[in-house]
């Protein structure tokens, strides 16, 4: 009979925990704005390092993916014996491990995107072309570029093989090692910004321990009396990430305005403002939400003995 | 009603404050707990509501046994229990009329029994004008007026008091007593741990003196027994 009591009252209740956890707020008026600003600056940093971050990853990507290998083939007179030998190179180029495409360009065309770029004095070479005819090679992972590459020198008749050693493996290193201290960063900011929400609702649950004493006297069950601090915590991190949010909106939006345009052409381009952006703020307001439940959560079981 | 038997506790520190208390209080019962500090009596009223949990013996009320009660059902027992203190425990923010229904509301009572009950209430108390008003702007026989008043707003079968004239002026203590008889007499139950010795001389009731953890004494319309 109890539970058909709870389940019919429900909905006033939750009204209730609502209504209970806000009014909280503004009662404990000064704790409330610490915590919130606490929570403020924590997803500001991180709304910020998230955008750089994801930037960086874009430069990265599109580095990683500018990154091919080109096989010179060695040349061999006979036409029919060369046709069969570049064949064959393809096909087992094809079939190591981690290669994603093989693509081949004779040494005319080659040769036309030296004039291209160049200009038309390279045109004197067509009479008796000097280049070889190139086999490029994508790594389906960028960063496996290195070892294909090793791979590909041992086949026969390669003349060379390029890809930009020693600079490459450097910028990826380079990638990754940021993004890890990135992550790290991070999560050291979130562990301050839950220590701080669950120190605030620890002085929450002691100023209001008489409310308590009394709501366990009168027969408040216990998750009765847990909801409305939970719910508070939540506020806390919500509220928390309205500015960040607004911030890092405006930021962009105005940074991708004046640099975008500068920017065209260019290898390093910014990311566009429409998935960005709203992606940004579901971490920010995800992770405010999280700060503030799991915050309050971890006093509400240690402080509330119940 | 109530029932105690052979309850023995043992604080972690190693004070033992119940020695082996067997009692039967009945319902409708009015009951006096005598004695001096430190023999017992708090603990004794605190074990009637589950606030300390024997450390053997059985405690008994209204038929579920606490000693076996799980800490989940405990908030259920508390609703069947009013319970009075020396300091009034009232809410400083909250206002008369808002303490009381705050008893209802964490029980999840409906608005609408809220207020037809705390209104009906307050009525018995004498307090119906008050009801706007903060503690802070009460006198402190008024503020035990509605700590009374919110213990039986739920119209519970038992009210446990411990020391409820114990912060009042003798005028007051009265006052309040004469609200406690007012109860009993619609078929409450009164516990009530008690130093005022003119009180327990004049209101004659059932008499229990503990000391070391002990019943010592048992009398119905007994006297207080101490000195001073």
């Amino acid at each position: 009979m109890l539970t058909e009591v709870t389940t019919v009252m429900r909905g006033r209740t939750i009204q209730r925990h609502f209504r209970e956890s806000l009014k909280s707020l503004t009662r404990n008026g000064w704790m409330t704005f610490a915590s919130i600003s606490a929570v403020t600056v924590t997803l500001l940093l991180v709304g910020v390092f998230a955008i750089i971050m994801m930037n960086l990853n874009k430069v990265a990507d599109d580095i990683e993916n500018d990154v091919e290998i080109r096989v010179l083939i060695d040349i061999i007179e006979n036409q029919d014996e060369a046709k069969t030998a570049e064949n064959k190179l393809q096909k087992e180029i094809k079939s190591l491990k981690g290669v994603e495409t093989v693509v081949y360009s004779s040494k005319e065309d080659e040769l036309d995107l030296l004039i291209k770029d160049f200009g038309e004095d390279l045109s004197l070479f067509e009479q008796s072309n000097p280049l070889h005819n190139v086999l490029y090679v994508k790594a389906a992972n960028p960063q496996e570029t290195a070892k294909i590459a090793e791979k590909i020198k041992k086949l026969d008749n390669t003349y060379d093989v390029i890809y930009g050693e020693g600079k490459v493996e450097k910028l990826f290193s380079f990638l990754n090692t940021s993004r890890n201290v990135g992550l790290v960063l991070i999560l050291g900011l979130l562990f301050t910004a839950i220590f701080l929400i669950s120190n605030t609702i620890r002085i929450t649950i002691i100023a209001r321990r008489d409310e308590i004493e009394i709501m366990k006297l009168v027969g408040a069950t216990n998750s009765f009396v847990r909801i409305p601090f939970v719910l508070e915590g939540a506020w806390l991190g919500i509220l928390g990430s309205v500015i960040p949010m607004t911030f890092v909106t405006i930021a962009y939006y105005n940074i991708h305005k004046i640099l975008a345009p500068k920017l065209k052409g260019e290898l390093l381009q910014l990311l566009d403002i429409s998935p960005l952006i709203y992606q940004v703020n579901a971490l920010i307001l995800l992770l405010g939400l999280f700060i503030g439940v799991w915050g309050s959560f971890m006093s509400v079981r240690k402080f509330l003995k119940i | 009603m109530i029932e105690m038997n052979n309850v023995y506790k043992k604080y972690p520190n190693g004070v033992v404050a119940a020695n082996g208390i067997t009692v039967d209080i009945r319902q409708g019962e009015f009951v006096y707990v005598v004695g001096p500090s430190g023999a017992g009596k708090s603990t004794f009223i605190k074990l009637m509501y589950r606030e300390e949990k024997p450390t053997s013996g059985d405690v008994i009320i209204n038929g579920t046994n606490l000693t076996k009660l799980k800490n989940n059902q405990v908030p259920f027992l508390r609703r069947q229990l009013g319970v009075v203190f020396q300091d009034f425990k009232l809410l400083p923010r909250l206002t008369v009329y808002e303490n009381v229904a705050f008893a209802l509301e964490v029980i999840e009572e409906h608005p609408k029994q809220i207020r037809k009950r705390v209104m009906d209430v307050l009525e018995l108390v004498g307090l119906k004008h008050k009801v706007r008003m903060l503690p802070s702007e009460l006198s402190g026989g008024e503020q035990q007026r509605v700590s009374i008043e919110r213990s039986i707003v739920n119209m519970p079968k038992v009210v446990i008091a411990d020391e409820p004239t114990g912060n009042l002026d003798p005028e007051t203590s009265w006052e309040i007593m004469n609200i406690f008889e007012e109860i009993n007499t619609m078929g409450t139950t009164i516990v009530m741990a008690t130093h005022n010795r003119e009180i327990v001389n004049t209101i004659r009731k059932r008499v229990i003196a503990i000391e070391g953890g002990l019943i010592v004494r048992d009398v119905n319309g007994g006297d207080y027994g101490y000195e001073g």
